[in-house]
């Protein structure tokens, strides 16, 4: 006997397109046009506070930094899916959701001058710090959503991961932890095309990222990851269907990897500037002023209170004094005799400065 | 130290058709540090390969590669990545020849940057010597210069095991040093001495030996300053012999104290010279957990200051 078992399919969803036009038949009733407003907003917040973590860091003010130039939309589509108490598992590059759910500014550049008590808001906002090795924050996304079930709570959680993190065994063991247990774990793959020099058709011989999920047994689909619109939609029917479920958001890096990176020696300048045509945060605002609800003059003033908010986080980042002991005491919640002498060698020897 | 290693590649690539490097963005982008750069335009895409990110694939794959006959050189990007690639180093690159009686040896060489000073992100600055060296059946290298960097990896490359090259990030490219254009080995297991004296002893590796050689040359201190090299197995000979002579002995690396490389040596020169010793073996290193963000990178990593106190007190003994 010979059949067929198994068939599989993937979706690909787009609501508005490039030049702002919506697909009405696709689009969520509960889309106001003041939640559309608020969305564009805070694209264009995460675009002008990452300009300004590129510059700080140009001056020498902030280390290596990771800008998200050009993955907006990936990132606020799915703030606004995610309800308060949902859970949020970054990579590295995912400061416009950190924003969009209320990480105090001065937060972001505290962690991005090298400091780990940038993290220690991350616990008002429901997330788990940057995880810097690709994909290790992955089985932990999966143990919360475990925990979630296990003790009867109601919180989903929202893990992303890159194009290129897909190719590690850590994030197929994910998924496929969170298929057996059918647990409330959303994981967006902000596949931008390139990590680092490897563009996404070295990765993987997979026509799609997203189909990586049928082998773990979850749900899938892939959208315009510059779809604000249709980000939202995909995160937001996965996280209230309370299952596992993938969503790859196409999108693309329009900057580089980090500030340590030149994209000139590995892409051209032709293939980045025909996904500069497919901004994110243009198509948004050509959609909002074809509705009359967006002008010049607001958007000059909306900039103009970001940039206010902005520059006053980084005074307060720049004012932060950095205290060498609490290194010492956070090893563990005890203090170790060892660690105890070696803190009071270094404290008294003023470091050796 | 970038163009030393490079040109090992390639004079080894010239001679033996078998190597092939393979790892994360070290083709067209000649690896992030640029070590690999230029060598996909020598030597052709079969030969550099690009990888998928997939540590515990490129070090896995690379012990498949070995046993198919070919000589695997997978670079890791950043030490803490390589921990990821952690079972497959373990389990089976430090134990296919013990576990087939040497009739299955791992020719391989896997490098990757190590090491703090450059201020960079989490996991890119950790010194993780001792965790390969702990289990034996890995040879585990780090050099401190150009000339045993070059010489270190072609040995390297002419011997039948799995060895881990270390290269310390801030070493890369801090100063530059003249080394000859040919092939030439410096034997894996022998340290060296950068400097012969009789006050004391002190034994560093990697990042931290310019440290010590600049203290030492401002004290204006005779002692013996050795440079290990290879960290497993390392040359205990050199070490006793010169512990012996000095009897007292400081040990230096930027790694964390806890179970370091300096417990090791400490306890080997205990057993074997403590009573030719005038004072306590000291060491410095970085305390005992795992290094922080960059911003606290300067109170973490020892210094200068931190040696050169260390060394007064030795000396008052």
């Amino acid at each position: 006997m010979q059949k067929q078992v198994f068939e599989g399919y993937v979706e690909y969803l787009q609501i508005m397109d490039e030049d702002g036009n919506i697909d009405e038949k696709l689009m969520p009733a509960e889309l106001s046009d003041e939640k559309i407003i608020d969305m564009y907003k805070y694209m264009l917040f995460a675009r002008n506070l990452d300009a300004k973590t590129l510059s700080l860091q140009r001056q020498g003010r902030v280390y290596t930094f990771a800008p998200l130039l050009g993955e907006e939309a990936t990132q606020i589509g799915v703030a606004f899916a995610m309800k308060k108490d949902d859970i949020l598992v970054p990579s590295f590059r995912q400061h416009g959701i950190f924003l969009a759910r209320g990480l105090p500014l001065a937060s972001h550049f505290i962690y991005w001058k090298g400091y780990e008590e940038g993290n220690i808001t991350l616990k008002g906002i429901n997330s788990t710090p940057f995880a810097v090795p690709v994909s290790t924050q992955m089985p932990h996304a999966a143990g919360i959503a475990f925990g979630q079930k296990y003790q009867g709570k109601n919180a989903s959680v929202v893990a992303y991961i890159g194009d290129g993190g897909t190719s590690e065994g850590d994030f197929y063991e994910s998924i496929n932890f969170a298929g057996v247990y059918k647990l409330s774990l959303v994981t967006i793959i902000e596949n931008n095309q390139w990590a680092i020099s490897m563009p996404r058709s070295g990765q993987t011989a997979a026509q799609t990222l997203a189909q990586k999920a049928v082998a773990a047994g979850i749900d899938c689909i892939q959208v315009d990851g510059n779809d604000v619109i249709a980000v939202y939609k995909a995160a937001s029917d996965a996280i209230k269907s309370r299952n596992p479920a993938l969503i790859e958001c196409v999108t693309y890096r329009l900057g580089m990897h980090t500030t340590s990176d030149d994209p000139t020696k590995y892409r051209t300048d032709e293939e980045v500037k025909k996904w500069e045509q497919k901004d994110p945060i243009k198509r948004v605002k050509a959609y909002l002023e074809k509705k009359n609800l967006w002008n010049d003059k607001l958007e000059s003033d909306e900039i103009q209170s970001q940039m206010d908010r902005i520059n006053k986080a980084v005074e307060e980042a720049e004012s932060f004094k950095p205290d060498p002991v609490s290194m010492f005491k956070n090893v563990y919640s005890f203090m170790p005799e060892i660690i105890s002498e070696e803190m009071e060698s270094a404290v008294g020897a003023n470091f050796w400065l | 130290m970038v163009g030393a290693i490079n040109n090992a590649l390639e004079l080894c690539m010239k001679e033996d058709e078998k190597i092939i490097l393979l790892g994360e963005d070290i083709g067209k982008d000649g690896g992030v540090f640029r070590v690999t750069d230029g060598l996909i335009e020598k030597f052709g895409e079969k030969r550099v390969v690009d990888t998928p990110l997939a540590e515990s694939a490129i070090i896995g794959a690379s012990i498949g590669m070995a046993l198919s006959g070919l000589r695997p050189v997978p670079e890791v990007q950043f030490a803490g990545f390589m921990l990821l690639s952690f079972s497959q180093l373990l389990n089976h690159a430090a134990r296919y020849r013990s576990r087939t009686r040497s009739t299955m040896p791992l020719p391989m060489v896997v490098r990757t940057p190590v090491g703090g000073g450059v201020k960079a992100l989490e996991h890119h600055s950790d010194n993780p010597e001792a965790l390969y060296s702990h289990i034996g059946g890995l040879i585990v290298v780090e050099p401190s210069n150009p000339y045993d960097a070059k010489g270190l990896l072609i040995k390297a490359l002419h011997m039948n095991d799995p060895i881990i090259f270390l290269e310390p990030t801030k070493l890369y490219r801090l100063f530059k040093q003249e080394i000859p254009d040919e092939m030439y080995e410096v034997d894996i297991g022998k340290a060296s001495y950068l400097k012969k004296g009789e006050q004391l002893t002190v034994i560093t590796y990697g990042n931290t030996v310019p440290i010590v050689s600049s203290v030492i040359e401002k004290k204006n201190i005779s002692a013996d300053v050795i440079d290990l090299r290879t960290i497993n197995p390392f040359d205990e000979k050199t070490i006793l012999e010169s512990a012996k002579k000095t009897g007292k002995v400081l040990i230096v690396h930027e790694a964390s104290l806890n179970f370091g490389v300096g417990a090791e040596i400490s306890a080997r020169i205990a057993e074997k010279a403590m009573f030719e010793l005038s004072a306590p073996i000291m060491r410095v290193a970085a305390p005992s957990f795992p290094v922080p963000y960059p911003g606290y990178e300067n109170y973490y990593i020892p210094n200068e200051k931190k040696v050169s106190d260390a060394i007064d007190k030795l000396l008052s003994v």
